[in-house]
């Protein structure tokens, strides 16, 4: 009995890299994302467009920016809950420079520079204090958006100058945005960080086993802390876009969108539990996120309704390998 | 353990008069029994879904769903006594916490028989029950003139000196209590949290345990979607909206571990109470209530720290040589 059982467990041969790369996560996203285009080109008119798709790409680079940093970070066995209020609080501090005068490479420097510290002040809660980083972000969430409202209230700042707009709103060339051109630019060097480098490499060790990955010489709390300023950069980024796209800033600005970008990630393969997951398959999951919500709204579903398919789609689409495995158990 | 779990809520009992007699000094008034009694009212609900969020917890779960449940439950009801009026009350409470523990049950189910983890799953599911309630009301709202009277005065007749709604609070927190320390469920629930390797060889059913954990917090937060409603007479799609976070922290500053097994129902009462004391104080030192948000976060920060520096002194002892053992 046990001589069968070791039989079937050891394989004849490894798989081979074709077989495993058509049956990965990603060649399932990949046919997802298909599978919504071409529902959304019979479902809407105006979806097959070079302007529809330009559009589309809008609704999601913000967040997947923030998806990309926050996927390295979940890999290292963290997570970053506090991303939406970085992106307000970096927000309002661009407000208060423009009254002070800011130029727009000023404004863009502070909003990222604000991203950076709230990042950085997070990560040391996390590595210098030894602190849970779920808890630490759900009170640093509260924190910065909180400060957004000290300083805003129920008032907003409006008024960015035109040279401003364009980071939210340009064109690089024909229908491509500059929002688009630089999620590509940054998907890429994400890719090469994580996937490419001794640096990449440590991340996943460390999710894979802390200890043992200091143990070999990791310098766990370095990279952590790293990866914490990285999600807050990225929001910073964010946030320089966002209010770029909308022309003004108010407290409540990008509510919700760390629960979206942690979908993304989710979605893309990501193991909430560290340790596994690649970038490509965060860009095709918030690649699928907006495909979803922009095709939805062409058909004119409301906002709220759009985010049962995409809650739906998170929770469905990682118990459906599990249902899978379970079922090919019990045959 | 105890002694120090003690110790933390005695800190946090202390930090709550703190408050109480800073805010005093400039307004005597504040801690008169008549308004210490309201704050305690208004700070029912969240004691309640605070000690439902506890169970899940202390099992290493958590459950970001609860408001978004509450929402839905609380907008079911409400568009029940609009259409039926004639529907007693005690039936509609029955039905809120029938649908809470339901829509928790499948938040468990997931957890339990699929091994999701608890906040992909939740997180997915605060979306979805969020957007059923858009889908089951379209988008109208209920109000006040829809509900029936006894709808919105169940809650407000007064018994004791106490509106009805502090009661059901305090016979919550006494079924918490009772459970907690009295129970098999409660046990295992903080055996789960405290080492679930451990847990397994004592014959404790992990999933199941968190799948029951699921269902109390869904259960409370049902309950808590008709109090809701009838004490702030709306019904709508916002309702709750981003409360999960509040309730959370709640836990936190009462001293529930994230890391799971650690948490008193007295703990979780005063982290209740702590952030009520400060939303009730604001207004009265003249402080603008865009400051509370901000105030609790930093709440928050201080209670995980101290949380921490507590845990590290003897909890964590405990679990190492558990883990050896096992």
């Amino acid at each position: 009995m046990t001589d069968t059982v070791l039989h079937r467990s050891l394989p004849n041969r490894l798989d081979n890299p074709l077989k495993s790369a058509v049956l990965s996560w990603e060649s399932l996203l990949v046919l997802v994302a298909l599978g919504i285009f071409i529902l959304n080109s019979f479902a809407s008119p105006y979806f097959l467009n070079a302007w529809s798709l330009s559009d589309l790409t809008f609704n999601f680079t913000e967040k997947a920016l923030i998806a990309l940093a926050m996927a390295l970070l979940i890999i290292s066995g963290e997570i970053d809950l506090s991303v939406a209020a970085i992106i307000a609080l970096a927000s309002t501090m661009m407000g208060l420079a423009l009254q002070y005068g800011a130029d727009t490479p000023m404004l863009v420097a502070v909003g990222v520079g604000v991203g950076i510290l709230c990042g950085a002040f997070n990560g040391f809660l996390v590595t210098g204090l030894k602190l849970p980083s779920i808890v630490v972000t759900i009170g640093t969430m509260s924190l910065f958006r909180g400060i957004a409202f000290i300083i805003l209230g129920d008032q907003s700042f409006k008024g960015y100058p035109k040279s401003f707009a364009w980071f939210g709103q340009g064109y690089v060339y024909w229908v491509i945005s500059f929002e688009l051109v630089l999620f590509v630019v940054c998907a890429v060097i994400y890719w090469v960080l994580l996937h490419r480098t001794n640096f990449g490499r440590r991340v996943f060790a460390i999710g894979n086993n802390d200890v043992a990955a200091r143990f070999s010489g990791v310098r766990v709390d370095r990279i952590k802390f790293i990866l914490f300023c990285l999600t807050g950069l990225m929001s910073g980024m964010a946030a320089v876009l966002l209010t770029a796209r909308l022309g003004s800033t108010r407290p409540s600005i990008a509510e919700g969108f760390e629960l979206e970008a942690i979908t993304m990630v989710v979605l893309g393969g990501v193991s909430i539990l560290g340790g596994a997951g690649s970038i490509l398959g965060v860009v095709l999951a918030a690649l699928i996120v907006g495909l979803v919500t922009f095709g939805l709204g062409l058909l004119n579903v409301p906002g709220i309704v759009m985010t049962i398919f995409t809650g739906s789609l998170l929770i469905v689409v990682i118990a459906l390998p599990i249902l899978f495995r379970m079922w090919r158990q019990r045959a | 353990m105890n002694r120090l779990l003690k110790h933390r809520e005695i800190l946090l009992f202390l930090a709550v008069l703190l408050v109480l007699v800073l805010v005093t000094a400039r307004f005597p008034r504040f801690a008169q029994p008549g308004n210490l009694l309201t704050i305690f009212n208004d700070t029912s609900i969240l004691m309640m879904l605070a000690l439902g969020q506890m169970a899940v917890i202390l099992t290493r779960s958590i459950d970001l769903s609860m408001a978004s449940n509450l929402a839905l439950t609380g907008m079911i009801v409400a568009m029940t006594n609009a259409a039926f009026p004639g529907v007693p009350i005690p039936l509609l409470m029955a039905m809120c916490v029938v649908i809470g523990a339901g829509l928790g049950a499948f938040n468990g189910i997931l957890v339990w028989k699929l091994n999701i983890p608890p906040i992909v799953v939740t997180l997915g599911t605060l979306t979805i029950y969020r957007g059923l309630v858009f889908v089951i009301s379209g988008g109208a709202w209920v109000n006040a003139a829809q509900m029936s009277p006894d709808f919105i005065g169940l809650q407000r007749m007064v018994l004791l000196g106490l509106p009805l709604l502090s009661w059901f609070a305090i016979v919550v927190a006494i079924l918490f209590w009772v459970l907690m320390t009295r129970t098999p469920l409660g046990r295992s629930l903080y055996a789960i949290g405290v080492n679930p390797t451990a847990s397994v060889y004592t014959g404790i059913d992990v999933g199941r345990t968190k799948f029951y954990a699921f269902v109390i917090s869904g259960a409370v937060a049902g309950l808590c979607g008709y109090l809701w409603i009838s004490r702030y007479v709306i019904a709508s799609v916002e309702v709750a909206g981003g409360y999960e976070l509040t309730i959370i922290a709640a836990c936190v500053i009462g001293g529930v571990s994230i890391a799971g097994g650690i948490g008193s129902v007295a703990g979780v009462l005063l982290g209740a109470i702590f952030l009520g004391v400060i939303n009730n104080a604001l207004p009265v030192i003249n402080i603008s209530p865009f400051w509370q948000m901000a105030i609790s976060g930093t709440a928050i920060l201080l209670a995980v720290v101290l949380n921490a520096r507590g845990e590290r002194r003897k909890g964590r002892v405990i679990l190492k040589t558990a883990e050896a053992g096992a």
